[in-house]
Order: C-alpha cells, then sequence, then structure tokens
C-alpha cells in the first residue's frame, strides 16, 4: 500500500508547534526567569525609594536614589521581556503595577523593611555581592535581552556593592551605636541569604538552557566576599539560622503587601494617569 | 548627622584634557566615602570622567578685607589680557 510521503521539517524549524508543551516550557521558563531577575530589582528599588528625603544627610540621600533608580531601570527592562516572553499583551507596568503579592517572584531579602540605615546597608550589601555574582554569569545568556541587560548592570550593582561594603565596614568598625545597630541589621537579613541560592525546578531548567545562571557556584566566592567585609568590619557573621523560601514561588512575608500598596496606588487608582 | 561630617571641596573634570574644576561640596566621614558622595551628588548626570576631592579645611582663602591690595591694582593694567593677539579658531579651551 502507498504510503504518504513523509513531511519534513522545513529549514529552520524547531519541530515544536506553540501548542506543544514543551514549547510552552520553554516560555514559562523564561518567563519565570524574567520575573524573579525583575522583580528582585523593582521591590528592592522600590525600598531604596522610601529612604527619600528620609535619609541621614542629603548625600546618602542621594546614594540610596541612585540606586534606587538603577534598579528600577533594570526591572523594566526585564519585566518588558518578562510581557514579550508571555505573549499575552502585558508590559512591563501591567506586571510591576498590576500583579498581588502571590504573583510577585522576588526573593524575600529584598522585600525586608528599610529598619535603620544600618539594616539597609546590611540588605544592599547581600543583595547587591549575590546581585553582581549573578550579572557576571549573566552576561554570558543565552537569551540576548538578559545578557545585555546583565552586561549594562554588572557595573551599576558592582558599584552598589562597594559603596555597601564601605557603609558596612564603617559602621560595624565605628562607634558602640552603629556597632549595635549594625550586627543588628546583619542578624535581620542573614535568615534570608540561603534562599538566594536555591536551585529548584525553574532554576535548573533555566540554567540548563543557558538562560540562566547555576547559583551555587558561586556561592563559596560569595561567602569569601561578605566574610572578607565583615572581617574588616569586625563584625561576627550570624549564626545560621532557618532558612526562610518560597519567594520564588509567590510566598512573601507580611512587608511586602504593604509595599505594593503603597507602589501601586497610583497607577490603579487613576489608570488612565500619565506624567 | 551631616552637622558632625567635615566639609570636602569636590572638583570635577568634564572630559580627558580639561582641567578640573570645582563644583561644590559634600559632607562625608572620610575621603573615602566623600569620593563616593562627590560621585553620587555630581556626576549623576554623565558631568564628569575624573573626580578629587579635598578637604574643606585644607583651602587657604583669601581675606576679603584685603579685596583692595588683593585685586584692585589689576583693574587698570589691561595690557595684561591676551586680547592684542589673534588666536586661531582651532585653538581650544584658551
Amino acid at each position: 500500500m502507498a504510503s504518504l510521503p513523509p513531511i519534513d521539517v522545513p529549514t529552520g524549524a524547531t519541530g515544536k508547534g506553540a501548542f506543544d508543551s514543551s514549547a510552552e516550557e520553554a516560555r514559562s521558563v523564561l518567563f519565570e526567569t524574567l520575573l524573579r531577575l525583575g522583580d528582585d530589582s523593582l521591590i528592592l528599588g522600590q525600598r531604596l525609594g522610601e529612604w527619600c528625603g528620609h535619609a541621614p544627610s542629603v548625600e546618602v540621600d542621594l546614594s540610596l536614589a541612585n540606586m534606587g533608580l538603577d534598579l528600577i531601570g533594570q526591572a523594566t527592562h526585564f519585566l518588558n521581556a518578562a510581557g514579550a516572553a508571555e505573549g499575552r499583551g502585558r508590559d512591563g507596568d501591567a506586571l510591576a503595577f498590576h500583579r498581588d503579592v502571590l504573583d510577585f517572584r522576588n526573593c524575600w531579602l529584598v522585600e525586608q523593611p528599610n529598619g535603620d540605615f544600618a539594616q539597609t546597608m546590611a540588605r544592599q550589601l547581600l543583595f547587591s555581592t549575590w546581585q553582581q555574582l549573578l550579572f557576571e554569569r549573566l552576561t554570558a545568556s543565552t537569551d540576548e535581552t538578559i545578557a545585555a541587560v546583565a552586561a549594562k548592570a554588572v557595573k551599576e550593582v558592582t558599584y552598589h556593592a562597594e559603596l555597601a561594603s564601605e557603609w558596612v565596614i564603617r559602621l560595624g568598625d565605628g562607634t558602640e551605636e552603629s556597632r549595635r545597630r549594625m550586627q543588628d541589621g546583619l542578624d535581620w537579613m542573614w535568615r534570608f541569604v540561603p534562599e538566594l541560592f536555591e536551585m529548584d525546578a525553574v532554576a535548573t531548567e533555566a540554567a540548563a538552557r543557558g538562560i540562566g545562571a547555576d547559583v551555587v557556584a558561586f556561592r563559596a566566592d560569595y561567602d569569601a566576599r561578605i566574610a572578607a567585609v565583615l572581617a574588616e568590619a569586625t563584625l561576627a557573621a550570624p549564626k545560621d539560622q532557618r532558612p526562610i523560601l518560597g519567594g520564588r514561588r509567590g510566598h512573601h512575608g507580611e512587608h511586602l503587601g504593604h509595599l505594593l500598596a503603597v507602589m501601586q496606588f497610583l497607577p490603579r487608582t487613576y489608570p488612565d494617569a500619565t506624567w | 548627622m551631616s552637622k558632625d561630617w567635615p566639609l570636602w571641596e569636590v572638583f570635577v573634570r568634564a572630559k580627558g584634557g580639561m582641567s578640573h574644576r570645582h563644583v561644590g561640596s559634600v559632607h562625608a566621614p572620610d575621603a573615602e566615602i566623600a569620593l563616593r558622595h562627590a560621585r553620587d551628588t555630581y556626576t549623576r548626570r554623565m558631568e564628569g570622567v575624573s573626580l578629587w576631592v579635598v578637604p574643606s579645611a585644607q583651602i587657604v582663602a583669601s581675606d576679603p578685607a584685603d579685596d583692595g591690595p588683593m585685586f584692585e591694582p589689576a583693574e587698570d593694567k589691561i595690557y595684561r589680557h591676551p586680547t592684542f593677539y589673534d588666536i586661531p579658531d582651532d585653538v581650544k579651551h584658551i
């Protein structure tokens, strides 16, 4: 019996249709990866913005606002790309202002409250050092947008990590009060570090596809850098506590909702507002 | 807090080949932080490629009370201005 000729896959085609589960999965891994990157930068940028007008001096006010704006710039690129990867017509603004707590994919560390200046610097040191090591690797991402944003942003976050190190050293090795505040700030933030190095199914898949990075690979480097700063600051590394995980799956603390209420109020109340 | 920090004068080089120019001052606890404050305060709109900070206390200033003897004698010395020379158009930064 004559059979139908085989149907060749056209040159350049992947062989996967848009409705194939693997194509859908690839898209969702990219979408999730971009959301994690974008939400980390967005939420920390918003936190730093809360200092505007309240910092210990006008110079520090500008330092914090500059860092916040760097981060919100990164978030804009990542979230716009996430919206494009999702393919449902949402852009960065829609993702930033029209999602609720459970849909955010940032780590716990960035949503932690500012506390005093020392607590803010503890958070910045622990996060920016990680983000710098991450972005150095993401410059080699197979996703062009991630690679391009990482290449530009790695200089920004290198500066953030340096500035935070300088302050942690000065506050730790400063007066009795600054030292106590610095140690308290570290103690608050320390339990959120293990989450930064969690390789769940999405992160593992993203690393395997070359769009993400294997964060475990730079854990030792990270620990060494933090230890060096703490040693110069004459501070003790806090005891490892029970890690708090889940931000990447939408499990957040009580602080994120309050942050979003402030951040999202205006575009939600006045959807047509422009400025 | 800033009232406890010493003042630093900030100088910015706008681009290679130009001299550093005084742009203002910042408060900071030490030289390293003064440089970072200067960066965050005065070069956030791409104003410069190099920064100097100098403790304001190290600046030696003329006394305003001495304005007369210091500056007035130059007033009628117009021959000191290089206006009697033709400067080629392609010479910059004179």
